[in-house]
């Protein structure tokens, strides 16, 4: 993975010092809460419902053991040794003390870590396809791209303080596994007829109050190319985009007032104008930090199947919790924060650190962490799998449901998070409940549930196949269900199925649900394929049946 | 007196802003709607001539007009408002403004001086109630930066460049 040299280490460490002296005039009530707020929100603290929230950045998703080691070492330190992670491959820590923040971001400094911009109205952590670089249908490796994005992301004067947060994402495939068409800048990896790498360029799309799919503001765009056509995009957006009212302020909706030819032009026409003056991303530089992504050191090792008497347990981890890897003998394992009984993305620091070992014994040392709140051992050697799986297990991390209905995602929600409106952990837990027979949930075979607390959609609700996000009636908690949203393969926004249901019959009203699936599917579908070929009358009908008990 | 942040150095200003008894001062300030409602009531007078530009006026509309400016003025009404760091490296890069380009208003905060500077500020107004030796000292808390930017403020490292 990429290493700091002495321009990155320099970044982080005066951001550090800069950080301590703000957080100082603060407390010394030199910077008032509204003058401090929005230098905090850009080094990513917020001030949460019962105490500080601090998002660390993970870029792309991609941790050293020793990073991983550094994460469990401040969440045990400065909070109550556990660490969130977040749909946005971020770390959150939910009880840290304000004043200890800067020692905080000295430490993760240490360990070539940050917290710049993880929050604010400027470019957040860039997050990146989770099985980058050994994914077997890849065109190429966006890790080297997303940090060059990283970098010249940081600190980053002309863009500090845009209209609204602004978030880009890179996939190196054509399944797309980071949401990228739901990204304010979406970049697909793509080759030109004469085999030249460079991305397929997508803006404008996004969840939270108006959910809406990326458009292709540029089929081609060549590596070289690739910085000042994001500062294009990004000085257009930042002069034209509307800073009167903050739902209005993402860069969709100046796109979809615009009208995507309309915004090209201004995109195209501003790039045109730049040329003399704008960013170069030399060839040298791409080479430079690409070396850092070579592929690992593997061994020349053929397949290996499992032996059909073996323990049916590790059999079914292994099919459910790892992934083809493009080299023969290794496959990429998933370690499942989602274990029943457990909430989703929570890991704790004892965890982190036993994590960190296996990745150094079993994985070269690093770790990924995907958007769904899971983390990656991308390249375990298949012979050493049920090794790896036995630890895992001990520590209640092989849950064997990779992909599977209890694989959900949720935001923190009312439990922790100052903007929801309602829980998000809780209806987790009654979901593991309700599903917790794993032959069950292997019939209904893939289905990713995806719950956010409020519509500002922190648990990207309206791309699960079934969406789940929590609403307030007069002070009680609901839940509006959709079905039909994907963002991993084709990307599509759910439909709402009618009414809310209340907080107790949101498992129920999910088993009504796929109960309907199981009768109506087609032979290998899959849940969200049989909504799109039927439609959501039929799941409708059956969701909202009166229980037996009231007939 | 009000005074001005040059180069890591607090001067008495010698502009004066329209309505400041202005028009018999060597060095007026004029805001673009007003040189644009009488432009021959700033075209006849001696003195040197500078515009101040709000968030939503476009450089572009300026281009024309920076020959015979020896000053533009950005506004920062806030720590949030964004707009003048792009007015800001508009006018430096595309357009050559060579004259003094200073950002006024009350986001004109120390927090913020490293930003502006490398957009092309080389003048601050601070915000009323601003420390401006800590001001000062704000203009060299980063040595070191990623992207290309204005070469008053030169990094000791930087990755980026300009074509």
């Amino acid at each position: 993975m990429y290493q700091y040299d002495e321009l990155d280490q320099a970044v982080v460490d005066q951001r550090v010092a800069e950080f301590r002296d703000q957080t100082r005039r603060h407390l010394a009530g030199e910077l008032s809460e509204e003058e401090f707020r929005p230098l905090r929100l850009r080094n990513g603290l917020y001030i949460q419902r019962h105490a500080p929230m601090l998002r660390i950045a993970i870029p792309y998703g991609l941790l050293s053991s020793a990073q991983l080691h550094t994460l469990a070492h401040v969440a045990r330190r400065y909070d109550r040794g556990f660490g969130h992670f977040t749909t946005r491959q971020n770390l959150q820590l939910n009880w840290p003390h304000l004043e200890d923040v800067p020692e905080i971001l000295a430490e993760l400094a240490t360990a070539q870590m940050h917290a710049i911009q993880t929050s604010g109205n400027c470019i957040r952590n860039v997050t990146a396809d989770h099985l980058a670089g050994v994914a077997q249908d890849e065109v190429d490796d966006p890790r080297p791209y997303c940090e060059i994005i990283r970098q010249w992301s940081s600190v980053l004067p002309e863009f500090t303080y845009l209209p609204r947060k602004f978030k880009i994402a890179v996939t190196g495939s054509p399944a797309d596994r980071a949401a990228s068409e739901v990204h304010d800048v979406g970049l697909h990896m793509v080759r030109d007829a004469q085999g030249e790498i460079g991305f397929t360029v997508l803006v404008g799309g996004g969840l939270g109050r108006m959910p809406i799919i990326g458009q292709v503001i540029r089929q081609f765009l060549p590596v070289a190319d690739l910085l000042s056509y994001l500062e294009s995009i990004l000085r257009v957006y930042n002069r034209q985009g509307r800073r009167d009212n903050i739902h209005k302020a993402r860069i969709k909706v100046l796109v979809k007032a615009l009208g995507i030819d309309r915004f090209r032009e201004l995109v195209e026409a501003e790039w045109n104008e730049n040329r003399a003056h704008a960013v170069r991303l030399p060839a040298a530089e791409v080479d430079r930090v690409r070396a850092f992504f070579r592929p690992r050191p593997y061994e020349i090792l053929a397949d290996i199947a499992t032996p059909a008497g073996d323990d049916p347990r590790f059999q079914a981890w292994r099919r459910y919790n790892t992934h083809a890897h493009k080299v023969s003998g290794y496959r990429a394992v998933f370690v499942s924060l989602k274990a029943h009984g457990s909430i989703p993305g929570d890991m704790t620091s004892d965890q982190m650190d036993a994590v960190a070992e296996l990745a150094g014994r079993f994985s070269f040392g690093l770790v990924r962490v995907t958007h769904t709140q899971n983390l990656v051992l991308a390249d375990v050697r298949q012979r050493d799998l049920k090794e790896l799986w036995g630890e895992l297990d001990r520590l209640n991390l092989a849950m064997p449901n990779i992909g599977t209905l209890t694989d959900m995602i949720a935001c923190p929600g009312l439990d922790f998070c100052s903007l929801a409106n309602a829980g998000t952990l809780d209806v987790a837990k009654q979901i593991q409940q309700r599903f917790d027979d794993l032959d069950y949930l292997y019939d209904l075979g893939e289905i990713e549930i995806k719950i956010s607390g409020c519509m500002n959609a922190c648990g990207h609700h309206h791309v699960g196949h079934i969406g789940i996000l929590g609403v307030d009636k007069h002070g009680e908690e609901w839940y509006q269900i959709t079905l039909g949203g994907s963002a991993t393969g084709f990307t599509a926004l759910g439909e709402v199925i009618g009414p809310s249901v209340r907080k107790n019959e949101v498992a129920s009203t999910i088993e009504r649900i796929v109960e309907v699936y199981r009768e109506v599917r087609a032979d290998g579908e899959r849940f969200v394929d049989t909504v799109h070929r039927l439609g959501i009358k039929p799941f409708k009908e059956q969701a909202y049946a009166p229980h037996p008990a009231a007939a | 007196m009000r005074h001005i942040l040059r180069r890591r150095e607090l001067t008495a200003d010698a502009w004066h802003y329209l309505g400041e008894d202005a028009l018999g001062s060597e060095a007026v300030i004029v805001p673009l709607a007003e040189l644009r409602a009488n432009p021959a009531r700033f075209a006849a007078r001696g003195g040197r001539l500078g515009v101040r530009l709000a968030p939503v006026d476009r450089v572009e509309d300026l281009a024309g007009d920076l020959p015979r400016l020896a000053l533009v003025a950005c506004e920062f009404p806030s720590p949030g408002e964004g707009r003048g760091y792009s007015q800001g490296r508009l006018l430096r890069e595309r357009f050559r403004f060579t004259g003094e380009l200073r950002a006024v208003g009350a986001g004109v905060k120390q927090d913020l001086v490293f930003h502006l500077a490398r957009c092309g500020f080389d003048a601050l107004e601070l915000a009323p109630g601003e420390d401006s030796q800590a001001a000062i000292t704000a203009w060299g808390r980063y040595d070191v930066a990623y992207q290309p930017g204005d070469a008053r403020v030169k990094p000791r490292l930087q990755r980026f460049f300009a074509a």
